[in-house]
């Protein structure tokens, strides 16, 4: 029926209805809500304070960038809430070891160390689901409660702090500093988002990526090497946590066996109220992005308005993923 | 009007006048007037595309008509939705097979429908009577056992036993005979006769002109939306019914090949095994030769040949232009220039939630990068010269492939799998579910591309097209390559004699149908 208009359309304009709604849905809520917050307190439209609120949703923002590659290729990562507390620790405890003298090598050192368990990590959760072939969903169930669990023994219940007073005033501004007026950590966001979408589309491990989440059969069929795309996904994932964990240390230099404590539904609300879709095949970096800092905005406004109880925050952000997931189904319909 | 409800008694049971249906600004269906008689089947042929199952749909309710009038023994009805068409008698048998494959044959024949006896469900009796039903169509098949666990062909007849369970005076067939072998489908041909002696008015849509001539009582063409004409079965011969589909003449569908001359080879497989699939296969193929496999569904076609391009785990040895390779995967093989087209275009050939250019550049990225960055305006342009060389009709580029047409689907996946320039290509049922157009200019394709010194390899359960298109044919049977036949022998009658093990006086009674 389609090929009636063969020919009439050949030099297709791409029109305001080729715009996919599902793609501006967050975009359209995030500014609604800035609406609503400015109504509901006059502190809110502040610098200040929205400096304040993107800051804060930094680590949930990083994280999710990472799960949006896991999920738009299908798989699932509940293991990241407990690999932030895992690697923070291990991260700390290398520099409370004191092996190198020299404090800026000493934290350039336990940098690179972070980054490298966090993809080690990623790693395992990658290998676990495509050579053990186990479903994701339990993979990383299985994961999250191993960093859990060695990040107790290692704290041995209590908590892991960095001791020396040097290298904790030496790593502060990674948390609290700014360029230009520009908390450090949103410019971590951004530089990790534009990163994470340069890769997803414009590069052919990106369109992989999409590949396999869409039909992992035609990827396969096409000659896309499915597991090391995946496997792929879950390193990055790993990354993503441990640029997160850069942040986390300075910030508060401690860590407990409840870092992180679920933040992997964070980061998966985040990334479905962004518009990536759960069963693969679509990925949206800003998306994501946006949809972090929808879940802090929504908190900032229960705080300073009086409308809600702020112990109802996670109520009203497990609403948030169920409405977004309604409005995702409706825009879908309508296309 | 009052002419119409005189004639309920023997006037048609249902019919439909001035029918019109618009999507959009595009209209569908034009202006169709057709009559549906008790105790008759009716074929519906048209090209894909035409409207005929926008048509069907409006029939069994799923859709409604954006103007005209169906009546139901002379009476005006509108439908609500598909249950309202059923509870009127309308049942539609779907091209797909809609079963839960974990379920029961029986659970499957009952659901939503179950029986019950008090608060739980009666398990005898819908047993009971799912084995009675589907005894009925003139099959065995145990109610108990679950419907993952059958054929295609026993999956078909559970689904007409499910929607005939409904008391019913017009049945619906959506190309019900697309995934049977030869065998299965004049068993279903049978069945579909003894619906139509019990008295209902049978619609019949099919792509395979002499079932349609050996099923129907009269024959109506679409084409484009509009019917093109209505005529007694008997008054058509297939070559009628395909020029009446296309508009113009189609009598040579096949092209003319050159006779084959002795061929280096280009490949050869030896003592090559597919576990539980295939066994201890060897053929070769020459260069600028199309080798045809035949066979019924399940002898090992398909898994003998993925095995070969690495999809499959098998062991045996594979040849290149006499040189031994070894595929680990499929990327192997491609790189080897080696492309296999799979069957299940939807399943497993294109992203259908993608669009055009990103389904057409999926196996060959390498070839449009720009350093880290995939160059989307050389993309755009292959898209258009795709679009171009392969006759891909879409309205819009920016379409998904999920929206094409089943025959354009087939010619981007041709044109994706192009991309990779590839020496040897293996087609696996090239025209499944394609109008008589577009599969006319797909064996133009494949015999440009013999033609052009590539060699080809098809994989088919339609033997005319075996026959039509190829040089060399190569049967199997239940996992084992049972024959070859060439020349003079590449008949229907042959080649069933060798897929089924039959004798060649009952092969040649199959081979007569369909």
């Amino acid at each position: 029926m389609t090929d009636l208009a063969a020919g009439a359309g050949k030099k297709a304009q791409r029109s305001w209805k080729d715009m996919d709604l599902r793609a501006v849905a967050p975009f359209v809520a995030l500014v609604l809500l800035l609406v609503l917050g400015a109504f509901s307190s006059p502190n809110f439209l502040s610098v200040d304070n929205l400096l304040n609120v993107l800051t804060r949703s930094a680590f949930i923002a990083i994280i999710a960038v990472g799960a949006t590659f896991v999920i738009s290729a299908g798989g699932l990562d509940l293991s990241v809430g407990s690999m932030v507390a895992f690697v923070a620790s291990l991260m700390i405890m290398f520099m409370n070891s004191g092996v190198i003298s020299s404090l800026p090598l000493m934290l350039i050192a336990a940098m690179a160390l972070a980054i490298l368990i966090g993809a080690a990590c990623g790693l395992a959760n990658g290998l676990i689901t495509t050579v053990g072939r186990i479903e994701p969903f339990i993979a990383t169930l299985g994961t999250m409660g191993i960093f859990r669990g060695l990040t107790t023994w290692l704290s041995q219940g209590g908590a892991i702090t960095l001791r020396s007073s040097d290298l904790q005033n030496l790593y502060h501004p990674a948390y609290f500093g700014a360029v230009l007026g520009v908390p450090v950590p949103i410019i971590v966001i951004v530089a990790t988002a534009a990163l994470g979408a340069f890769v997803l589309y414009r590069t052919r491990y990106g369109r992989h990526v999409i590949a396999v989440g869409s039909n992992e059969d035609v990827a396969r069929y096409s000659g896309i090497p499915v597991n090391r795309v995946r496997t792929w996904t879950y390193i990055i994932q790993g990354l993503c946590v441990a640029v997160a964990v850069l942040l986390y240390v300075p910030r508060l230099g401690s860590t407990s066996a409840t870092t992180g404590t679920l933040w992997e539904l964070q980061a998966i609300t985040a990334v479905v109220v962004g518009g990536t879709a759960l069963r693969g095949g679509v990925g949206r970096i800003w998306g994501t992005i946006c949809g972090a800092f929808i879940l802090e905005i929504v908190g900032n406004i229960m705080l300073l308005s009086s409308f809600v109880s702020e112990y109802l925050i996670g109520a009203i952000q497990g609403a948030i993923i169920i409405i977004a997931m309604l409005v995702q189904r409706f825009l879908m319909r309508r296309n | 009007m009052t002419a119409a409800a005189v004639e309920t008694r023997d006037g048609p049971v249902m019919q439909v006048e001035g029918l019109s249906k618009s999507f959009g600004p595009v209209e569908v269906l034009r202006n169709i007037g057709l009559s549906f008689h008790a105790g008759k089947v009716h074929a519906i042929i048209g090209e894909n595309g035409a409207g005929k199952s926008t048509l069907m749909k409006i029939l069994a309710g799923h859709l409604a008509p954006t103007k005209g009038t169906i009546r139901i023994d002379g009476e005006p009805v509108t439908f609500t939705g598909p249950v309202d068409a059923e509870a009127r008698g309308i049942v539609l048998v779907h091209q797909e097979i809609l079963l839960a494959p974990d379920l029961t044959v029986a659970q499957n024949l009952f659901l939503g429908r179950e029986l019950s006896k008090g608060l739980v469900v009666d398990d005898r009796a819908m047993n009971e009577r799912a084995e009675k039903a589907v005894r009925d169509l003139g099959a065995e098949i145990d109610p108990r056992v679950v419907v993952g666990r059958l054929s295609i062909a026993q999956r078909q007849l559970v689904q007409i036993a499910r929607a005939l369970l409904v008391p019913h005076r017009v049945a619906i067939f959506d190309e019900p005979t697309a995934s049977l072998t030869p065998i299965e489908t004049e068993a279903l041909l049978k069945v579909i006769d003894d619906i139509r002696n019990s008295g209902i008015a049978v619609l019949y849509i099919s792509h395979r002109l002499p079932e349609v001539k050996a099923i129907a009582d009269t024959v109506s063409v679409l084409r484009d939306g509009n019917l093109v004409a209505t005529h007694p079965a008997a008054d058509l011969q297939p070559v009628d019914m395909a020029r009446l589909m296309v508009g113009r003449d189609v009598s040579k569908l096949y092209p003319d090949r050159h006779a084959a001359a002795a061929r280096e080879a280009a490949l050869e497989v030896e003592d090559f095994s597919v576990p539980g699939y295939a066994s201890n296969a060897s053929f070769r193929l020459g260069k600028g030769e199309i080798l045809g496999f035949a066979g019924l569904v399940g002898a090992g076609r398909t898994e003998l040949l993925e095995g070969v391009v690495g999809l499959r785990a098998a062991h045996g040895t594979v040849k290149l232009a006499g040189k031994p390779v070894h595929f680990a995967d499929v990327h192997d093989s491609m790189k080897a220039g080696i492309v296999y087209l799979s069957e299940d275009r939807k399943g497993k050939g294109l992203l259908l939630q993608q669009d055009l250019r990103v389904n057409l550049t999926l196996a060959s990225l390498g070839r449009f990068m720009r350093g880290l960055v995939i160059d989307r305006k050389r993309e755009r342009a292959a898209l258009d010269e795709a679009i171009g060389e392969f006759d891909i009709r879409a309205g819009r580029r920016e379409m998904l492939a999920g929206q094409l047409s089943g025959g354009n689907q087939q010619k981007l996946l041709l044109a994706k799998m192009m991309m990779l320039e590839p020496e040897i290509v293996v087609i696996d049922e090239p025209t499944r579910g394609i109008d008589i157009g577009t599969k006319e200019q797909i064996y133009k394709f494949i015999a440009a591309l013999a033609e052009a010194g590539k060699s080809v390899i098809v994989i088919s359960s339609e033997m005319p097209e075996l026959i039509g298109i190829c040089d060399r044919v190569v049967v199997m049977r239940a996992g084992r390559i049972v024959g070859e036949v060439a020349g003079e022998r590449m008949t229907e009658n042959e080649i069933v004699v060798l897929a089924t093990g039959a004798t060649s006086e009952e092969a040649a009674l199959v081979a007569e149908l369909p």
